[in-house]
């Protein structure tokens, strides 16, 4: 079956009472599209150019009373709906997953889908089948992928004298202009009330200033250390092109190497930085 | 007359050790160098990384952040929470040009006076020798352009727009 017909028989059956999918857009592109009864479910599709995280939806919609939220998630939106259940944000109970299998994105959504044009995270994917779905459709694709570049330029970095890296990323955070799309666009980020709106006291300077560009970046990034669960929606959001999915990476192989754990990929797990081992490594600490 | 550089330290310290152990080291008339600014927190847990970045932010050389030993938080379990977040925060401020001779880390317990005056004079030490934090203190207020400049700055803009 494929998308279209399962989701109608999703809606049909009452499995879900509606779905946060992607569609074909008036102008052709594949856009977010939440399917309410079956004509809606017709509209729906999955192909390379179904870029959006959807789980975003789940924290920020009016859940229905009674019956699930279906959603259209690939790979990556799965560790984002596990995450938010590890996080207590959603109950397992309360989604219904069409888990699609994803061959990669792309990157620049005007161009056509070919080796170059994929979006980062997909040259490093390990979950191109979803982990946890209820249901699952779409087929796989064999596909070569070109390097990962963005690991040489971390290692790069990693090379460079502690001046160096701060002038690197200074001049990225220069070009940030305080719009907090990275943070909207964030399944995970789903507190009410963000840090950066906090004003007594003013923790972050809310001007797209260098002092304030910085704080707001690192914190950022710190916020979801361990919890990042690498979609990469923050970077494709950006409309200054900063590189800011270097720090949540970097975040994110920290906890691989540092404590085996990575988030999002077991609901029943608990999280990392809410728990603690009294053997965690403090080599640093003196 | 040439200025010596002293550097400016902002230490966390909690409550029930660290600043206990600082105390005890006064009252033991132990000799230390005045370059710290102690904050008193009443646990390493309460230590949220954006308080780092505030000290920098206003003109701090270096930061020392310290608390209890493992297994003698006053309440449990506060600094092991605190350590896991440091591995993460370490990690992170290292990435981006904040190595490990800027910011520091220690176990300091209330009976420890002569540990802590070792831990600061070495931090002090190792500040002093790195040198003042130029990179950082160059994103402060003074250096913005005032709003006089930005008056003239869009001003010469509308120029250029209207021929």
């Amino acid at each position: 079956m494929n998308l279209a017909e399962t989701a109608k028989d999703i809606l049909k059956n009452h499995k879900a009472e509606f779905i946060i999918g992607y569609s074909k857009g008036r102008d052709g592109r594949t856009k977010p599209f939440i399917a309410k009864d079956e004509k809606g479910a017709e509209k729906l599709v999955f192909d390379h150019f179904s870029v959006n995280n959807l789980a975003v939806y789940l924290t920020r919609m009016e859940k229905p009373k009674g019956g699930k939220i279906g959603i259209v998630a690939k790979g990556c939106d799965v560790r984002a709906v596990n995450a938010l259940i590890q996080e207590n944000q959603i109950k397992r109970d309360e989604v219904f997953i069409i888990g699609v299998n994803c061959s990669g994105v792309v990157n620049d959504i005007d161009g056509e889908w070919n080796k170059e044009n994929t979006q980062i995270k997909c040259k490093y994917c390990q979950l191109r089948t979803p982990n946890i779905y209820d249901i699952l459709v779409g087929e796989l694709e064999d596909f070569e992928l070109p390097e990962d570049g963005q690991q040489l330029l971390m290692t790069k970095i990693e090379n460079m004298n502690a001046e160096e890296r701060f002038e690197f990323w200074q001049n990225e955070f220069d070009k940030c202009i305080k719009c907090y799309a990275c943070r909207q666009v964030c399944p995970l980020c789903y507190c009410e009330q963000c840090i950066v709106e906090k004003s007594m006291p003013q923790w972050i300077e809310t001007s797209a200033s260098a002092r304030g560009n910085f704080a707001w970046n690192l914190i950022r990034a710190f916020h979801l250390a361990g919890r990042c669960i690498g979609c990469h929606e923050c970077e494709r959001a950006c409309p200054m092109d900063l590189p800011i999915t270097l720090l949540t990476r970097k975040m994110g192989m920290l906890a691989g190497k540092e404590f085996g754990y990575r988030h999002g990929m077991d609901p029943s797990q608990e999280t990392l930085i809410g728990s603690y081992n009294i053997k965690d490594n403090e080599d640093f600490i003196r | 007359m040439e200025v010596k550089f002293e550097p400016k330290i902002v230490a966390f310290v909690c409550n029930w050790c660290t600043y206990t152990g600082a105390d005890l080291a006064g009252t033991s008339r132990l000799k230390q160098q005045p370059n710290a600014r102690l904050i008193r927190v009443p646990c390493t847990g309460r230590i949220d990384p954006v308080f780092i970045i505030k000290a920098f932010e206003n003109g701090a050389d270096g930061v020392l952040v310290s608390g209890c030993h493992p297994g003698d938080c006053h309440y449990n379990a506060g600094n092991f929470h605190a350590r896991r977040r440091w591995i993460f925060f370490k990690s992170l401020l290292d990435f981006v040009g904040i190595d490990s001779s800027r910011l520091f880390f220690s176990w300091v317990s209330a009976s420890e006076g002569k540990k802590w005056v070792d831990v600061i004079n070495n931090v002090i030490d190792t500040v002093r020798e790195k040198g003042p934090f130029n990179a950082y203190k160059k994103f402060n207020r003074e250096n913005y352009k005032s709003d006089a400049e930005l008056v003239s700055a869009s001003k010469e803009d509308s120029k250029i727009n209207s021929e």
